[in-house]
């Protein structure tokens, strides 16, 4: 037990509070979406100042707040988490710096690193020093992550990783990334994987940018050869690697819902809310058009109801009350209520979400915001699998029958061409 | 619902989920399909003595709450009534209770005991015919004659007019709303029974001819009802949210059930992947209703009338009357045929969030509403 007292709710709000109007710019309630057509010096120095601030809260005694002490958090409580994202909120905050650096990266490490590991990478995380990435998803399939392909192969005294990454966000400015790749393929799926730790920016790593529907290039996808990581950097046991990768997908899910982020309670992720829809109204000058009212409250309705949600289910895990599978209930409202609301703003753009000018201001992107709906409900797992995973972990209903379970990975079909 | 109950509220809605799983079940929820009132006397009483009646009054007028938030604690009581589907007037009797103990004044303390007591049962005529049939527009008159005020105008649906000892009328004055408390038997009164999918549940058509009362019925101010107009109009939309959440959460669990249990080709309904990500969303949205009810009551307990309670009491109507009807029809879809027999007891939450869903705004006249906040909150920024 400690013999320090832990530091209460009151006096951490007063400091917290002190803290953000003292040195962070005020924004209003950001929202945050895929951004498009930002220059490549806009987005660096954006980077540059994320850093900053995370190094800022660091100093203040503000960063990693629920993360122990030892590695240079603050060993508090998600209550306090809950604190700070009350006062940060209408305020800048390190955005890029929290998923997926925080949340599953730092979770992950906390979990299952080495002391070593924990030690050479969660402080330096804290301070803005190092922003990670998944290495994650890959080419041959998004929502099948235990099918990876990339390979790690033992090489005396450490691994030689070869494949390919996709879907990293930031990959091009990001330091370290967290990989799980293939060390067996003669036993089955899960049976096979290792996580690995490893620098982003070395010679064997090629970082390619990904052009998205709106313009936007901040999806990469990384092509590995022959990347040599030391034993050392190794995550969990060999072969091991789903044990890791498992709770890796649970603080994957749990987000900006995760204690170790930071995140504005304002803020909208993804979402445009009832005050941005009704924004777009005035500019379409479509404000007191009955119909478009009614759009107004339905967009503001699913940002309330989501908001609510989000609460109830970090209670509910919290709590024991609900399976720690519960967050995937949320991605699916929440996959839902964003598409919904990002087709009001299409509709209540009129015909200016079809074809706009530079005066159009709000209405010049509600076009390429609709072609990028589904943005929401692809990204960190599909619908469809949040699906299964409600049905099947959260109700009990019986698992899919799948067709690589019980033989060696290497025999899995993988393409039509693949003989049975 | 909550998910952290207090040991106090969880012996409080134990105690009434016991008592109606005793008392009407779904074979005596099929009886009284056929009784004019829908609930006899003697069982409204011994709700009463189970703080049915008392959570929304003052303890000086002879009520409490269990958690100290009155509606919140109701709103569990609610919730137990939407999940059997329950008879008796809770919400409109509730809420008229509410405005006897906060607005009342000494005049009406002997009406509000027998309230309290489960003698007698009151109810609100709020809701009126077409052309006033929107959210808001009240057309009934309210006028003052020297020490007597006179009642024109016709209000509809009123749950349970009958067998109500007294009426608590909402209708309007020259500068602004009023409210009357008028005993039931008032000359120029009359009362015509409605019909509605509610098995249990019994409204009326309340017409009032020139009702003549004494000014001392006046429930608050002449002309000066707004406030506290807003205020019931809330605490009524978090207790349908909440009896609606408990309605869809019945409906799910027993089609969970019956997607286990029922076999076609083989297999269990719920092995089939269109049918389980259907239950995924059903899941999603029903969870989120339980979220927003239980947000709106906690925002309207700690302040009816402010702007973030007004918000989250209309985001809980409009969503969960809109979430409930595709969870509800969508548990009859995945029932089959039996699903829509008399026989099966699955219809019964589908009629009663019906009726919720209808009553008080529908979930369009809601939607408008939120633009209309949303709109004055960002004139005042």
């Amino acid at each position: 037990m400690s013999a320090v007292a832990m530091e209460d709710l009151e006096a951490f709000r007063r400091r917290a509070r002190t803290f953000v109007r003292a040195n962070l710019r005020p924004v209003g309630s950001a929202v945050m979406t895929v951004r498009s057509r930002v220059s490549d010096e806009e987005e660096l120095a954006a980077v540059a100042r994320d850093r900053e601030v995370q190094r800022m809260l660091f100093d203040a005694g503000l960063a990693g707040v629920c993360v122990p002490r030892e590695y240079g958090g603050q060993g508090l409580t998600a209550a306090h988490q809950r604190v700070l994202n009350e006062e940060i909120a209408g305020f800048e905050f390190p955005s890029r710096i929290q998923v997926p650096t925080f949340a599953p990266c730092a979770a992950v490490l906390l979990e299952f690193g080495t002391e070593e590991q924990k030690q050479r990478h969660i402080p330096p995380m804290l301070r803005g020093e190092e922003i990670w990435m998944q290495f994650l998803s890959e080419p041959s399939g998004g929502s099948d992550v235990a099918g990876a392909l990339t390979s790690a192969v033992r090489d005396g005294d450490g691994w030689v990783l070869s494949g390919s990454k996709v879907w990293t966000t930031g990959a091009w400015w990001s330091d370290w990334a967290l990989c799980l790749a293939r060390t067996d393929w003669d036993v089955a799926k899960h049976a096979g994987l290792t996580v690995f730790i490893l620098p982003i920016h070395q010679p064997s790593i090629d970082v390619h940018r990904i052009e998205m529907l709106n313009g936007n290039r901040e999806f990469c996808q990384e092509f590995l050869n022959e990347v040599r990581v030391p034993d050392g950097d190794r995550v969990g046991g060999v072969n091991d690697g789903w044990t890791v990768g498992t709770r890796w997908m649970f603080h994957e899910r749990m987000s900006f819902n995760s204690p170790l982020v930071t995140f504005p309670v304002d803020a909208v992720h993804g979402v445009a809310g009832g005050a941005s829809t009704l924004e777009l109204a005035r500019a379409a000058g479509r404000a007191d058009d009955p119909r478009v009212r009614e759009l107004i409250g339905e967009a503001r309705a699913l940002e309330v109801v989501w908001r609510e949600l989000q609460h109830r289910v970090g209670v509910g895990i919290a709590t024991g009350a609900m399976s720690s599978q519960a967050s995937a209930v949320a991605r699916v409202f929440h996959c839902g209520a964003s598409m919904r609301q990002t087709t009001i703003a299409f509709d209540v753009a009129g015909a200016a979400g079809g074809a706009w000018t530079d005066d159009d201001g709000p209405l010049a992107r509600a076009g390429t915001d609709f072609l990028m709906r589904q943005v929401s409900c692809i990204g960190g797992g599909t619908t469809e699998m949040a699906r299964n995973v409600v049905s099947e972990r959260v109700l009990g209903m019986p698992r899919e029958r799948t067709l690589d379970k019980d033989v060696a990975f290497r025999d899995v079909p993988r393409s039509p061409s693949a003989k049975r | 619902m909550l998910l952290q109950l207090t040991s106090d509220q969880e012996l409080l809605r134990e105690t009434t989920a016991r008592f109606l799983d005793e008392t009407v079940p779904p074979a005596e929820l099929r009886r009284l399909r056929d009784d004019p009132v829908g609930f006899g006397d003697a069982w409204w009483k011994r709700g009463a003595e189970l703080g049915w009646t008392s959570l929304l009054v003052s303890e000086d007028d002879g009520g409490g709450s269990i958690s100290g938030r009155g509606l919140v604690d109701l709103s569990l009581i609610a919730y137990e009534f939407g999940r059997r589907a329950a008879p008796g007037p809770l919400v409109a009797s509730s809420v008229v209770a509410a405005a006897l103990s906060s607005a009342g004044g000494p005049a009406h303390a002997p009406v509000l005991a027998r309230l309290v007591s489960g003698d007698a049962i009151a109810t609100w005529c709020f809701a009126e015919p077409r052309p006033n049939d929107r959210l808001g527009a009240i057309g009934l008159e309210i006028r003052r004659d020297g020490g007597d005020l006179v009642l024109s105008g016709v209000k509809r649906p009123v749950e349970a007019a009958v067998p109500a000892s007294h009426l608590l009328v909402t209708g309007r004055t020259d500068d602004g709303s009023s409210q009357v408390l008028v005993p039931a038997d008032t000359p120029g009164v009359t009362i015509a029974p409605m019909q509605s999918v509610d098995l249990t549940r019994r409204f009326h058509v309340v017409a009032f001819d020139r009702v003549r009362v004494p000014v001392s019925a006046l429930v608050g101010e002449l002309g000066r009802a707004d406030a506290q107009v807003e205020r019931q109009l809330q605490q009524a939309l978090v207790l349908l949210a909440a009896e609606s959440v408990g309605a869809m959460q019945r409906g799910f669990d027993m089609t969970v059930g019956w997607a286990f249990d029922r076999y076609s080709f083989g297999r269990p309904l719920a092995s089939y992947q269109a049918i389980k990500h259907r239950f995924a969303d059903l899941k999603a949205w029903l969870e989120a209703s339980h979220a927003i009810a239980d947000a709106a009551a906690a925002a309207v307990d700690a302040g009816a009338g402010s702007d973030e309670a007004a918000e989250l009491a209309s985001v809980a109507k409009a969503y969960v009357g809109d979430a409930g009807a595709e969870v509800l029809h969508d548990c009859v879809q995945i029932h089959g045929g039996i699903g829509v027999t008399f026989e099966h007891d699955l219809h019964f939450f589908l009629r009663r969030l019906t009726v919720d869903r209808a009553l008080c705004g529908t979930p369009a006249e809601h939607r408008v509403r939120i633009a209309g906040l949303l709109e004055r909150r960002a004139e005042a920024a």
